[in-house]
């Protein structure tokens, strides 16, 4: 390869599933575009191959739920020039982030066979949370097309095009049913940020909310008609509690639903 | 008007030769179907795409289908779609470049020749649109967009190319939604200008009949190929208790007496906060709203960057990036954002374009997730007019 240097990228796992490194490898058609403008510098899940840093480019998966990720995380912040967290474990704390409202204690015992081998924190938390963060990108999983987004505005020094908005706004434009109105399905979309081109409603099902809270999200008066729509108070409050439990919104419309 | 030569009458067989008629012209035909539980417009091909026996029943926050007890072709009002989805596409492209290899770092642009500037205008649009089954509501949206698309110094090339030309056949409302209110509005149910050709269903025991009025020369030429025959009097009067009777079940009532001085008189009305409580800022309204313009647009290029492109998008004034202004939203609130949503549709539309910018469709009221309903906020800011909250809010 001939012309000037390529930024280095480099992707870094924390407490997360893969997915999300997953979503990068998935972009089939793109990766020899995304070789060609970027060095994978160190990338243990594509290659083997590590250069040593800094780097240009950080992409972290997962959160931090352990004293060496903590002490990790600081090590990769300071080896790279611009760091962009990808996914609701990175950017929210993650479905571990349940833990964050029980005794991680308790739980020891009956997952593990030796817990005293378990060093770990109380809590799950993102990674903005333990070190500065230039974006961060939501979703569980992430968008690839989102994901080729922000690596393309980091190379060209653009912004990002992420909106903010609902998930509502997706769905409209691409001329998909409401599943709340026209089928009477509990969604979240209307308080969930855009991202995911609406999947759930396009195969008929609610949002889950994958993309953690949309800017001005309402969620009291959406848990209202939820609970019109014949949801239970308690399966309200699980529905905020699933990928990003620990997002501020959605965090304290779990807890208002607790409340006998 | 003789009714004679301008209003003849078909029956099912005659509607799919006027179908017919029409594709043998050229245009792609779009109409009503069903699709996922509702009633969409879509690419039809004759009179057996249409939703026959359905009916839809809405009211806020709520849409099902329903089966009718007859055959009608178009018996239930308008659906989420309006027939903006085809002449403002929901995501479009403005301008396109590519990087001339000779040009080494020259960002390029529209100016660059080949690849360069190409928008989606009339090439984007494809073949000439026919739409069937228009309601009046849906004619003065159109013409409402006409205004703002195509009014004035700047006309946009892309619902230019793609409003050229369209053949609209017209239906007058056989029956009103829980949610319709054109008659508030002064647009409907009976269409009465802006059409091709304008048809009201007559269903009576056995017969199903098209009562069809002519309102063009094309209008006409599509009709000399169609079997029928001139209307008498007892289809038009038919026609006329059609019309009488939808306008008679309106579900919905907006007052808009005074409603311009009324709205810019309570900017401070504390119906803003009660509203502000219950609205999702979701944007559905605005998105199903036939005459909302508003759009963002979008940088995207390639990784290489060799090619850059700007699309346009379908926005609201329900986003933060809507008004964002160097360093901050101006309406950061969800009561500014609900007020200027329904401020514009209702009162500052008449300013900036001479008409309201609500045909009274009802489509924001069925399809706002939680029902919130533009009749029933106007109601009470003029049932509460003057009323101000504790203290001003100071927001714009
Ligand atoms: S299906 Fe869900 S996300 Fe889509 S418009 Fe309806 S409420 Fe919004
Ligand atoms: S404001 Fe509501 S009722 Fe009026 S035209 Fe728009 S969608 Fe239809
Ligand atoms: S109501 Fe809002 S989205 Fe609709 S045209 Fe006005 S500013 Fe735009
Ligand atoms: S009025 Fe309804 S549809 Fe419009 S933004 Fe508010 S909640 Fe959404």
């Amino acid at each position: 390869m001939t012309g000037p240097p390529r930024p280095t990228l480099a992707v870094w796992k924390f407490a997360s599933c893969d997915g999300c490194q997953l979503t990068l490898l998935n972009c089939e058609d793109e990766l020899a575009d995304i070789a060609a403008s970027v060095q994978v510098a160190n990338f243990p899940e594509a290659s083997r191959e590590v250069i040593a840093g800094p780097y240009d480019l950080s992409l972290v998966e997962g959160s931090i739920t352990t004293p060496a990720d903590a002490e990790r995380i600081r090590a990769v912040r300071d080896a790279s020039r611009f760091l962009v967290t990808i996914g609701a474990c990175a950017s929210a704390g993650g479905i571990q982030a349940l833990r964050n409202f029980r005794e991680a204690d308790e739980y020891l015992p009956v997952v593990y066979a030796r817990p005293d081998y378990i060093d770990t924190l109380r809590t799950s938390t993102p990674i903005a949370d333990h070190v500065g963060v230039d974006f961060e990108l939501r979703g569980c999983p992430i968008d690839r097309h989102q994901l080729l987004d922000v690596i393309s505005a980091f190379l060209h020094g653009r912004k990002p095009s992420v909106p903010g908005y609902s998930v509502c706004l997706e769905c409209k434009r691409a001329g998909i049913t409401c599943v709340m109105v026209a089928h009477g399905t509990p969604c979240l979309g209307p308080v969930t940020q855009a991202g995911c081109r609406a999947l759930c409603p396009s195969c008929a099902r609610g949002c889950y909310g994958c993309f953690g809270p949309m800017e001005t999200p309402n969620t009291a008066a959406l848990s209202a008609r939820w609970r019109e729509l014949g949801v239970s108070r308690p399966d309200v409050g699980r529905a905020f509690r699933t990928f990003n439990a620990n997002s501020g919104p959605f965090r304290e419309e779990a807890e208002a639903n607790d409340a006998p | 008007m003789e009714p004679a030569t301008l209003q003849r009458v078909i029956d099912r067989a005659g509607l799919d030769q006027l179908l017919a008629a029409i594709a043998r012209r050229g245009f792609r035909l779009i109409g009503p179907a069903v699709r996922d539980g509702v009633i969409v417009y879509d690419d039809i091909s004759s009179s057996a795409d249409l939703p026959a026996g359905w009916t839809d029943e809405q009211d806020g926050g709520h849409y099902r289908l329903r089966r009718r007890d007859d055959d009608a072709l178009f018996g239930y009002a308008v659906g989420p779609q309006s027939w903006k989805r085809y002449l403002f596409p929901p995501t479009s492209v403005v301008w396109r470049s590519a990087r001339d290899k000779d040009a080494g770092q020259d960002p390029g642009g529209a100016a660059d020749g080949d690849a360069n500037g190409a928008p989606d205008g009339a090439a984007g649009a494809g073949a000439p649109m026919a739409f069937i089954g228009v309601r009046s509501c849906e004619l003065r949206a159109i013409a409402i967009q006409d205004r703002v698309f195509l009014g004035g110094q700047h006309t946009d090339p892309v619902y230019a190319g793609r409003r050229e030309g369209v053949f609209l056949v017209a239906v007058n409302c056989g029956q009103a939604a829980a949610t319709c209110f054109c008659v508030s509005m002064d647009a409907g149910p009976k269409a009465e200008s802006g059409f091709d050709l304008a048809l009201t269903e007559l269903l009576d025991g056995e017969r199903h009949e098209f009562l069809v009025e002519i309102g063009t020369g094309r209008g006409a030429d599509v009709m000399s190929e169609v079997a029928g025959r001139p209307a008498g009097r007892t289809e038009t009067q038919a026609a006329d208790r059609v019309t009488e009777q939808t306008a008679a079940s309106m579900g919905r009532h907006l007052d808009t007496g005074g409603i311009k001085d009324l709205l810019y008189g309570n900017f401070e009305n504390p119906r803003w906060d009660d509203v502000a409580g219950r609205c999702l800022t979701c944007g559905n309204c605005t998105m199903v709203c036939p005459t909302c313009f508003c759009f963002s647009i979008t940088d995207v290029t390639d990784l290489a960057g060799t090619e850059a492109e700007q699309q346009r998008s379908w926005d609201s004034c329900f986003t933060m990036d809507h008004s964002y202004i160097h360093g901050g939203s101006v309406r950061a609130s969800s009561r500014s954002r609900y007020r200027q949503w329904m401020t514009h549709k209702l009162a500052t539309w008449i300013d900036q374009f001479g008409t309201s910018g609500c045909v009274g469709c009802g489509r924001c009221i069925t399809w706002c997730p939680v029902g919130i309903d533009i009749t029933e906020e106007a109601a009470a800011i003029r049932a509460s007019d003057g009323a101000t909250g504790e203290e001003g809010h100071g927001d714009a």
